[in-house]
C-alpha cells in the first residue's frame, strides 16, 4: 500500500515533465555554491544522473579518486588539478582514457611528478584540448614540450616558469600547435630569440603573448611585429629590449591593445615615440619601474589616441612630466602612480583636472601629496570607482570627508595607513556600492565610524581593519549585521576583539577569509561559532590567539570542509587539535610555529594524515626531530617544507607598534 | 708541405724502430695502392682514402701507426678491408682488372723505398721487366708475397707484445730485441719489394697487350720515364685536345693531370672548392670567347698527377714531388730545382681555358643547351666526383653522410657531431639559428629533441626510491594514535602513487643554481651551451664509441 503511494507520487514528479535542458538551466543557477549542487544530486537517482551530466568543470581535491569521479561525470570539459600537488603519469593516463575527446581544458599549474610520457598520453587521447596550464613545471624538458606539440587544437598555453624548456622545445610547440592564440612564457629562462621568433612565424593566430623576463633581444621582435592579430604583448623585465627593438615593432602590430613594458630599463622616450605611429588601437600601456617620466616621455605618448590606461608604478616622476600627461587630448580611464617618487600636489592637480574621466586612480605611497591633491581629485574625477591611496600620510583627516561627498560611485577604496577618522567614515558610507574597503592601520577610527558603514555599505565584500586598534565588538556587530555578503575580513591585532565579534562574524555565511591575528581575547568558543556559521571558510589566520586551543580545532575540522590554509602559530593547539584538522581533506597550507603543546610524534602523524598538504611552515627544530623518511615521503606527496627559525616574539601594544614603525622611517 | 717535410724526416730516421714501422706501413700501403685501383677504378672509386688518410697519420707519429696496424683498429677499417681483399682476391680477378689500372707508376715507387734502405736493385728491375708474361710465375710471386706478409704480421705482433711489456723488462734487453726484429723486418721487406717489383712488368704486359700496339711503346715510356715524354706531351695534351679530342694516349692522362695538379698546390683550395663551384655559376662568358677542354673520366679520377722520374712515385702536388726529389741526390737540392717552375710567358695572347665535364647530359657538359663551363681542372675533378661518382666515403662518426671527395669528408668530419641542431627531417645544423631558419622555412619540420634527454627525464620518474622510502617510513615507529596510524601503516595508501624522486625534485640547491644561471647569462642568449651537450649527442645519436671520439679529436688537433 505504501509502495503504491510512492509510485503514484513519483508519477506526479513535476521534474519529469521538464526536459533535460530546462533542468540543466535550473542547475546553472546553483553554480554559486558547490554544496547546493551536492544536495541537488542527492535528492534522487534521476537528479543524481542529471547533475552528473550537467557538470562541466571539476576541481578535485585528491587525484586518488579521479577514476571514480570521472566515471561519474562524463561531460567534464574543464579539469582543474591545481589542488592536487601530485599528478603522476598514471593519473594523466587515467584522465586521458576517461575524458578522451571531451576534455578541453586542463590545469596542471600546481602539480608535479608527471613527465613527458604522461603528457604525451594526455595530448594524444584528448584531441580537443584547447587550454593547458603547465606553469611551474620546472622539470619539464624539451621532450615534454615536444609531446605537448601534438595537441593540434591547442589555443591557450601557459608555460610560466618552465625553466628547462629551451628554444628547441618551444620550436616543437610552434610547429605543432598552429592554432595557438595565447601563450605565456613568463620566466622560461631557457627560451630566447629563436624560439620566440619561431612562435611568431608559425602561430599566426596569436592574440596574447607573454614574454616576461625572457632573454630576448631585437631579433625576435621583428617577427612578432608581423603577427596580425596580436592584442596583448607583455615584455616585462626583458632587459634586452631597447629603443631599437621598439622601432622594429613600429612596422606592424596594428592590432596591439595592451603593451606591458614594466622594468624595461633600456627603453626611453625615443622608443616610446616609435610606438605612436603603429599602435592606433593601443588601450593599455604599462611602463612600471621604467625610465623616469619626463615631459619627453609624456609627449611621445600623446598621439596614442585610444589610450585608456597607463601604469607608471615605481617610476621617477617629475612635475613637468605629470603636467605633460595632463595635456593629452584624451582622457585616461585608469592611471597608476603607485610608489612613484616625485608626485607633488602641483603635478597631480594639473593632471587630474584634465583627466576628468578617470575611473581608477592609484596614488599609493605618494607621500608628498596633501589636502590640495585630494580636493582636486574629488572635484574633477567624480566617476572614480577605485581609489587607492595607502600611506598618503600628509593628507589630513578633513580631506577624507570629501571622498564621500563627491565620489559616490566608489567600489574600491584603499585608505590603509591614513589619518581618516569617524567623520571620514561617515562620509564614505555614502558610497553605497563600495565592495572593498581597506582601513588598515587607521588608528583614528572607532566603532562609531564602523556603525555608519554597516548601516549603508551593504555591498561590502572585503573589509580590512588590520591594526586599527580603536574598534571593538560593537563596531564589528554593526558591520556584520549590515554587510552580510562579507567575504573577507581582517581584524588582525584589533586587540579589543572578543568572542562576541566572532559570533557576529559567524553570521556572514559567505565569508571565505578571516584574519584575526593577535586577538588575545578570542577563544575556541568564538572560533567554533565561526566554523559552524562560515561554511565557505578557506583561509584562517589565528596566529597569536593564545586562547584558542584544541577545542576550537575540532568544530573547525567538522564544519569547515573547505578550509585550505590555516595559521596556528603561537596558539595553544596541541597534537590532538592538529590531528583532528587532518580530517579536512582540502587542507593545503599550514603554518605551525611556536606551538608549545606540539610533539614531534603528533606533528608527524598529523602531517601524514593531511594528504593534501602542499606547503608547511615549521620550526627548524622539528627538522631533526622528525624522521627523515617521513619528510621524504611527504615531499614525494607534493608537500614543500619551509623551515623557520624565528625567536618567540611577544606581542607589542598596537599603538606602540605604529610608533616603532614611524621611528624606523 | 709541412706534413711532407715531417714525413721525409720520418723516412730518414733509420736507427729507430719507428723507421721500420713507417717503412712497413708504407710498404703495405703501397702494395694496396698497387692493387687497389683494379677494384676501385672499376667502381669509379678513387683510392684517396688510402693515399691521404694514412699519410697524415703517419706524419703524426710512427708509434700510433704501429699500434693501429696490427690491432685492426677501426680508423683503418678501410685499409684493412682492402688489404684483405687483396690477399683474398683471386688471380683471375686481378688479371681482368689490371687492364683498367694505371699500373706503371706503382712499381718504381717501391724502388724508391729500396733506395732509401740502401739496397739498389735496379738491375733486377731491368731483367724482370723484359721477362715475358707468365701466369704461373705471377701466381708464385703472389703466394710468395702472401707468405711474406704473414711473416711480417707475426713480427709486428711480436713488436706489439714487446711494447706491452716495456715496463717490466730492462731497457737494454728491449733495445737488443728491437734491433733483432728490425733486422728481420728489413730483410723481409727487401724480399717483398723485390718480389713485388718482379710482379709489375708482367702486369704491364697484360695491359699493353690489351691496348693497341702503337701505344705500347709510348705507354711504357710514359710510365718509366715520364719526364721526357710527359713534359713534351703536356704542352700538346691540353691544347690539341681542344675540347673534342678523346684522349688516346695514356701518357697524356698523366700529363694533363699533372697540370691540374699545379692548381692543387694551395691546400686552402680544397676547402674552398664548393664555393668556387657555386661562384662559377654566375660567370657568363660569351660562347667562343674561351677554349673548351674536356678530360676523360679516367684522367679525372687518377689519384696522382706528378710522378718521380727516378722512382716513379706519384704525387698530387708538384711541390711535394720536388721535396721528394731531394732524396734522389744533391742535384735536386739546389734552390733552382726546388723553386716553383714559373710559367713561361707565352708570346701570343692565349684564350681563356674552360673545362667541360665528360658526362653527357650534365649541365657542365659542352653538349648541354645551357652549358656552363668549369673554371679549372680542379673544378672538373671535384664536380665529376661529386655529381657523377659514387659517394664512397662515409663519415665514420655519423655513418650517414657520404662524400665522393675526400676533402669534403674531412671538412664534414671536422664538424660532424658538432652539428647538434637536428631537424625532424634528419638535417643537422652546426648553428641553432640555421636550424630555426630552416624550420621556419619548411612546413611541418620540427626541431628534434635529443634522445638522451628523453632517457634522462624518464629516468627521473622511474627511479626506484619509492619502496625504499616507504619501507623506511614504515620501520620508523611514531607514536601515532590508532585512527590515523591506520592510514599511515596501510601500504596501499603509500604505494599508490609510486612516489618518485622527492629529494632531487625539491632540492633547493638545484632550483637555485638553475635560477642563478639564467640570470648570469641574461644578456647573452643561453644557447651557447657547454661541450657536455655535444658529447652526449655524440654518444647518443651517432652510436660512436667515446674513445674513438677522443682519438678523432687528437688527430684533428695534430692536423
Amino acid at each position: 500500500m505504501k509502495k503504491q503511494k510512492q509510485i503514484s507520487q513519483s508519477n506526479y514528479n513535476p521534474f519529469d515533465f521538464l526536459s533535460e535542458e530546462i533542468v540543466f538551466s535550473i542547475l546553472d543557477y546553483l553554480s554559486d555554491n558547490q554544496f547546493d549542487k551536492k544536495s541537488f544530486s542527492l535528492v534522487c537517482k534521476s537528479f543524481f544522473a542529471i547533475e552528473s551530466y550537467h557538470r562541466k568543470t571539476l576541481k578535485p581535491f585528491r587525484p586518488e579518486h579521479l577514476t571514480k569521479i570521472l566515471n561519474r561525470y562524463p561531460q567534464i570539459t574543464n579539469l582543474d588539478l591545481s589542488l592536487c600537488p601530485r599528478i603522476t603519469d598514471g593519473t594523466l593516463t587515467v584522465i586521458a582514457s576517461l575524458c578522451k575527446e571531451m576534455l578541453r581544458s586542463i590545469n596542471l599549474s600546481k602539480s608535479k611528478f608527471f613527465t613527458h610520457v604522461g603528457l604525451s598520453n594526455l595530448v594524444m587521447n584528448c584531441g580537443n584540448l584547447v587550454e593547458i596550464d603547465l606553469s611551474n613545471a620546472t622539470e619539464l624538458k624539451d621532450v615534454g614540450a615536444a609531446a605537448l606539440a601534438e595537441a593540434r587544437n591547442l589555443e591557450r598555453l601557459w608555460l610560466v616558469r618552465c625553466k628547462s624548456i629551451t628554444d628547441i622545445g618551444l620550436g616543437c610547440i610552434a610547429v605543432g600547435c598552429r592554432k595557438l592564440r595565447l601563450i605565456s612564457l613568463r620566466w622560461c629562462l631557457g627560451v630566447g630569440d629563436l624560439g620566440v621568433g619561431l612562435i611568431a612565424v608559425k602561430c599566426k593566430e596569436i592574440r596574447s603573448l607573454d614574454l616576461s623576463y625572457l632573454p630576448i633581444t631585437n631579433e625576435c621582435l621583428s617577427s612578432i611585429s608581423k603577427l596580425q592579430y596580436l592584442e596583448d604583448l607583455v615584455l616585462e623585465g626583458c632587459y634586452g629590449i631597447d629603443d631599437d627593438s621598439l622601432a622594429s615593432l613600429e612596422q606592424g602590430c596594428k592590432s596591439l591593445e595592451k603593451l606591458d613594458m614594466s622594468s624595461c630599463q633600456n627603453v626611453s622616450h625615443v622608443g616610446l615615440s616609435s610606438l605612436t605611429s603603429c599602435a592606433g588601437c593601443l588601450r593599455q600601456l604599462i611602463l612600471a619601474y621604467g625610465s623616469p617620466v619626463t615631459p619627453a616621455v609624456a609627449d611621445s605618448l600623446q598621439k596614442l589616441s585610444r589610450l585608456q590606461s597607463v601604469k607608471l608604478d615605481g617610476c621617477q616622476v617629475t612635475c613637468s612630466g605629470l603636467q605633460a600627461i595632463g595635456n593629452w587630448c584624451v582622457s585616461l580611464k585608469e592611471l597608476s602612480l603607485s610608489k612613484c617618487l616625485g608626485v607633488t600636489d602641483e603635478g597631480l592637480c594639473s593632471l587630474v583636472t584634465k583627466h576628468k574621466d578617470l575611473r581608477k586612480l592609484d596614488i599609493t605611497c605618494c607621500r608628498k601629496i596633501t589636502h590640495v591633491s585630494i580636493s582636486h581629485i574629488m572635484n574633477s574625477c567624480a566617476l572614480l570607482t577605485s581609489l587607492r591611496m595607502e600611506s598618503c600620510t600628509l593628507v589630513p583627516r578633513e580631506a577624507f570627508v570629501l571622498i564621500g561627498q563627491r565620489c559616490q560611485y566608489l567600489e574600491e577604496l584603499d585608505l590603509t595607513d591614513n589619518e581618516i577618522d569617524d567623520e571620514g567614515l561617515k562620509s564614505i558610507s555614502k558610497c553605497v556600492s563600495l565592495s572593498s574597503l581597506k582601513l588598515g592601520i587607521c588608528l583614528n577610527i572607532t566603532d562609531q565610524g564602523l556603525i555608519h558603514l554597516g548601516m549603508s555599505c551593504v555591498n561590502l565584500k572585503e573589509l580590512d581593519l588590520y591594526r586599527s586598534a580603536g574598534i571593538s565588538d560593537l563596531g564589528l556587530l554593526a558591520i556584520t549585521r549590515g554587510c552580510t555578503g562579507l567575504e573577507m575580513i581582517n581584524i588582525a591585532y584589533c586587540n579589543q576583539i572578543t568572542d562576541g565579534s566572532f559570533i557576529s562574524i559567524s553570521k556572514c555565511s559567505k565569508l571565505n577569509t578571516l584574519e584575526s591575528r593577535g586577538c588575545p581575547f578570542v577563544t575556541s568558543l568564538g572560533l567554533a561559532a565561526v566554523a559552524v556559521g562560515c561554511k565557505q571558510l578557506t583561509t584562517l589566520d589565528i596566529k597569536k590567539c593564545q586562547n584558542i586551543d584544541d577545542a576550537g580545532m575540532i568544530p573547525l575540522a567538522h564544519f569547515s570542509p573547505n578550509l585550505k590554509q590555516i595559521n596556528l602559530s603561537y596558539t595553544s593547539v596541541t597534537d590532538v587539535g592538529l590531528l583532528s584538522l587532518a580530517s579536512i581533506s582540502g587542507l593545503q597550507n599550514m603554518t605551525i610555529l611556536h606551538l608549545k603543546g606540539l610533539s614531534p610524534g603528533g606533528l608527524g602523524a598529523a602531517l601524514l594524515a593531511c594528504g593534501g598538504l602542499t606547503k608547511v611552515k615549521l620550526q627548524t627544530s622539528f627538522k631533526s626531530l622528525l624522521p627523515q623518511p617521513l619528510l621524504q615521503h611527504l615531499e614525494a606527496r607534493g608537500c614543500v617544507f619551509q623551515w623557520r627559525e624565528k625567536p618567540f616574539q611577544a606581542e607589542v601594544d598596537p599603538t606602540c607598534w605604529k610608533i616603532q614603525l614611524d621611528d624606523l622611517e | 708541405m709541412l706534413t711532407e717535410l715531417i714525413l721525409l724526416s720520418c723516412l730518414f730516421c733509420i736507427n729507430s724502430v719507428e723507421f721500420v714501422e713507417v717503412l712497413l706501413f708504407f710498404f703495405v700501403f703501397h702494395l694496396c695502392a698497387l692493387l687497389l685501383p683494379q677494384e676501385t677504378n672499376s667502381d669509379m672509386d678513387p683510392d684517396d682514402s688510402l693515399t691521404e688518410d694514412p699519410w697524415i697519420k703517419s706524419s703524426s707519429s710512427g708509434n700510433e701507426l704501429l699500434k693501429i696496424m696490427p690491432s685492426d683498429n677501426h680508423s683503418f677499417t678501410n685499409f684493412n678491408l682492402h688489404a684483405q681483399k687483396w690477399e683474398g682476391s683471386s688471380y683471375l680477378d686481378q688479371q681482368i682488372r689490371i687492364e683498367q689500372q694505371f699500373s706503371g707508376f706503382t712499381k718504381p715507387k717501391h724502388t724508391s723505398e729500396m733506395d732509401q734502405q740502401g739496397n739498389h736493385r735496379n738491375e733486377n728491375h731491368d731483367s724482370t721487366r723484359i721477362r715475358d708474361w707468365d701466369p704461373r710465375t705471377l701466381l708464385n710471386n703472389l703466394s710468395f708475397l702472401e707468405q711474406k706478409i704473414h711473416q711480417l704480421q707475426e713480427l709486428v705482433h711480436l713488436i706489439v707484445g714487446r711494447r706491452g711489456q716495456d715496463g717490466v723488462q730492462g731497457n737494454d734487453l728491449i733495445v737488443q730485441q728491437q734491433q733483432l726484429i728490425t733486422a728481420d723486418l728489413t730483410s723481409i721487406i727487401v724480399q717483398l719489394i723485390s718480389t713485388a717489383g718482379s710482379l709489375l712488368p708482367t702486369m704491364k704486359h697484360t695491359l699493353s697487350s690489351a691496348s693497341p700496339a702503337a701505344n705500347q711503346l709510348g705507354q711504357v715510356g710514359g710510365v718509366t720515364i715520364p719526364s721526357t715524354i710527359g713534359t713534351s706531351a703536356s704542352a700538346g695534351g691540353l691544347t690539341c685536345n681542344d675540347g673534342v679530342a678523346k684522349v688516346e694516349d695514356q701518357s697524356n692522362h698523366v700529363d694533363q693531370l699533372r697540370d691540374c695538379g699545379i692548381e692543387q698546390n694551395h691546400p686552402a683550395d680544397e676547402h674552398e672548392l664548393k664555393d668556387e663551384d657555386e661562384a662559377e655559376e654566375e660567370e657568363n662568358l660569351p660562347p667562343g670567347s674561351y677554349e673548351i677542354l674536356q678530360l676523360e673520366k679516367e684522367e679525372i679520377l687518377a689519384p696522382h698527377t706528378h710522378f718521380c722520374t727516378i722512382c716513379g712515385k706519384g704525387f698530387k702536388r708538384d711541390a711535394n714531388l720536388r721535396m721528394h726529389m731531394r732524396g734522389h741526390g744533391d742535384e735536386y737540392k739546389t734552390p733552382a730545382a726546388l723553386a716553383k717552375p714559373h710559367k713561361e710567358p707565352s708570346s701570343e695572347p692565349t684564350l681563356i681555358k674552360r673545362y667541360s665535364c665528360p658526362y653527357v647530359g650534365c649541365k657542365r657538359n659542352k653538349e648541354h643547351k645551357k652549358f656552363q663551363p668549369l673554371k679549372t681542372i680542379l673544378c672538373v675533378k671535384n664536380h665529376y666526383k661529386r655529381t657523377h661518382c659514387e659517394k664512397a666515403y662515409t663519415c665514420s662518426r655519423c655513418n650517414i653522410k657520404k662524400f665522393s671527395v675526400i676533402a669534403d669528408l674531412k671538412t664534414h668530419e671536422k664538424h660532424c657531431g658538432k652539428d647538434k641542431w637536428l631537424c625532424s627531417c634528419g638535417t643537422t645544423f652546426s648553428r641553432k639559428d640555421k636550424l630555426f631558419g630552416h624550420i621556419s622555412l619548411f612546413q611541418g619540420h620540427t626541431p628534434a629533441v635529443s634522445p638522451d634527454e628523453t632517457k634522462g627525464s624518464a629516468g627521473m620518474s622511474d627511479r626506484g626510491q619509492t619502496s625504499e622510502v616507504t619501507m623506511k617510513a614504515r620501520q620508523e615507529n611514531f607514536k601515532v594514535n590508532a585512527s590515523h596510524g591506520n592510514e599511515f601503516q596501510n601500504p596501499g595508501v603509500v604505494k599508490e602513487g609510486a612516489y618518485g624522486s622527492p629529494s632531487s625534485y625539491f632540492s633547493p640547491l638545484n632550483f637555485d643554481t638553475s635560477n642563478l644561471n639564467g640570470f648570469q647569462e641574461f644578456p647573452r642568449p643561453p644557447f651557447d651551451e657547454s661541450d657536455s651537450s655535444l658529447s652526449f649527442l655524440l654518444s647518443g645519436s651517432c652510436e660512436y664509441p667515446p674513445h674513438k671520439a677522443a682519438k678523432y679529436m687528437s688527430s684533428t688537433e695534430m692536423e
